[in-house]
């Protein structure tokens, strides 16, 4: 039995088939991925993302440490509200992890994925000891996302006056504290909408309450066709410990400025960028039928590659992916699909953002 | 537990063949295995006419989660496939044992059908598989 959210009985009563994600019991589906895909592209859902880790950075030192862990750097935020994404990397400049640092009014809230949680901490607090910093593992929270066109009114409604006004006027990588309740304007869909964190004894009430406001339940089957239609990077597929920001277009998470500050990894991503990437990370759209899966062959005129994250975009209707392939591949590409060589093409995601489709036809 | 109906036959890469008046076959997938792959997206049919041993993959049903492949339950002539799920793969998540049937066989030697799990078998197996 793996870990459970404190929504794991409101999902099981809901019909939801459950599934191993990274030791935890979580919803693929209430029924139909497809159609909770559509509702958030066209009006709304909410997923559970309690299993997400949240770690509060408290103490004098805690900039110094996250400048030190992050490639990006937390000196941009402008005060507590602002929010950044960014990598944590290793010596070799391989991902840790990538996650959300948000300025707080006492600190720092880093947000990271499920299955690294715990080899996240870990590395924090061993690594990013440099001063009187203490890293606090918030697991008496939960997480919900509520994504969609019509989500930011539907939250808004539920909360009270003042507060709904102030969670309006979010923009995108901002956030708000206020008394039981953490609001940011993030997500990982590529629509508008909330994160929202809540003492896990809350989490049951807010989920009946936004269910009730026509937010639709969603499992984390959506939760990933979303993202990889609105071509964002899945940590542990699209990028790992072996393979830096550079190779996984996610150079713009990089702060090289000040040259000054001596991140983990910035010694051999500087390296790597003095000598010249071999590989990039890049869209793929299947021309014909078929399902584009992860570890699928590339073939280019430029040399092959990989698919990285392969699956079928409900929205396109048509199979979509990640590819890792060399630098110098564009446009025309096959895929190795039960052992035939499919026609394909190269492009640059995202597919699809705010309910539009952003790439031409493939054909 | 999936609906298993009782007059079906089983086999236990989770198909179901229906024996027609005519003697023929019809096969599907069970709602168990619909509910296992999720919402298909492609099924591709066999040839009318073709000939498949027993265990022979025939057919493949394909999810966003992942494909499969569907094997003949007995040695056979495919004489008929449902057109319609061309366009609407969605029918076997919707009706595994009704509009979402798959394929129609001749079978080679009617009584290799005895080698096929009825419902309690069946239900047994996926009890046994949890």
């Amino acid at each position: 039995m793996g870990s459970k959210t404190p929504l794991y009985q409101t999902h099981v009563d809901a019909g939801a088939r459950m599934v191993d994600f990274g030791g935890w019991d979580m919803p693929v589906h209430y029924g139909s991925q497809l159609e909770e895909h559509h509702a958030v592209r066209r009006e709304s859902g909410v997923f559970d993302v309690s299993h997400m880790g949240v770690v509060d950075v408290r103490g004098p030192a805690a900039t110094a440490a996250l400048q030190r862990l992050m490639c990006n750097d937390v000196a941009r935020l402008g005060g507590p509200g602002d929010a950044l994404y960014t990598c944590m990397l290793n010596e070799r400049g391989g991902v840790v992890d990538d996650l959300i640092v948000y300025a707080t009014e006492d600190g720092y809230r880093v947000v990271v994925n499920a299955a690294t949680r715990r080899q996240d901490l870990d590395w924090m607090r061993q690594q990013g000891a440099v001063g009187e910093v203490e890293f606090i593992e918030r697991d008496d929270l939960a997480m919900l996302a509520v994504q969609g066109p019509r989500a930011p009114a539907q939250v808004q409604a539920l909360l009270d006056e003042g507060l709904a006004g102030r969670a309006e006027a979010l923009r995108a990588f901002q956030a708000l504290e206020a008394p039981q309740l953490f609001v940011s304007r993030t997500g990982y869909t590529g629509e508008d909408g909330y994160e929202l964190i809540m003492p896990a004894a809350k989490a049951g009430d807010w989920w009946q309450r936004l269910v009730s406001a026509g937010v639709r339940p969603c499992g984390l089957g959506a939760r990933d066709t979303l993202r990889l239609e609105a071509g964002l990077n899945l940590y542990g597929t699209d990028m790992t410990a072996e393979t830096t920001p550079l190779e996984s277009a996610l150079g713009w998470t990089v702060a090289w400025e000040p040259e000054t500050r001596d991140f983990i990894g910035r010694q051999a991503l500087a390296t790597q960028r003095e000598q010249g990437v071999t590989h990039k990370l890049t869209g793929v759209v299947l021309a014909g039928r078929g399902v584009l899966r992860n570890h699928l062959r590339v073939k280019t005129p430029a040399g092959e590659g990989e698919i990285t994250s392969g699956s079928w975009s409900p929205t396109l209707e048509r199979a979509i992916g990640l590819a890792r392939v060399p630098v110098g591949a564009a446009d025309a590409c096959e895929i190795e699909m039960r052992g035939k060589w499919m026609p394909g093409r190269l492009v640059r995601p995202p597919f699809v953002r705010h309910g539009r489709v952003r790439i031409g036809n493939a054909d | 537990m999936s609906e298993i109906p009782a007059e079906l036959r089983y086999t236990r890469d989770h198909e179901w063949v229906r024996e027609e008046d005519d003697g023929t076959l019809t096969v599907g997938i069970t709602a168990h295995a619909q509910e296992s792959l999720g919402d298909l997206v492609f099924v591709e049919l066999p040839a009318q006419g073709q000939t498949s041993e027993a265990g022979e993959a025939c057919a493949v049903v394909e999810s966003v989660k992942a494909a499969s492949d569907v094997y003949a339950p007995v040695a056979g002539t495919v004489v008929a496939t449902n057109e319609a799920l061309e366009e609407r793969p969605e029918l076997v998540n919707e009706s595994p044992y009704g509009e979402g049937w798959l394929f129609r066989l001749e079978p080679e030697d009617p009584r290799n059908l005895e080698g096929l799990l009825d419902a309690d078998a069946y239900t047994a197996l996926l009890e046994e598989e949890g």
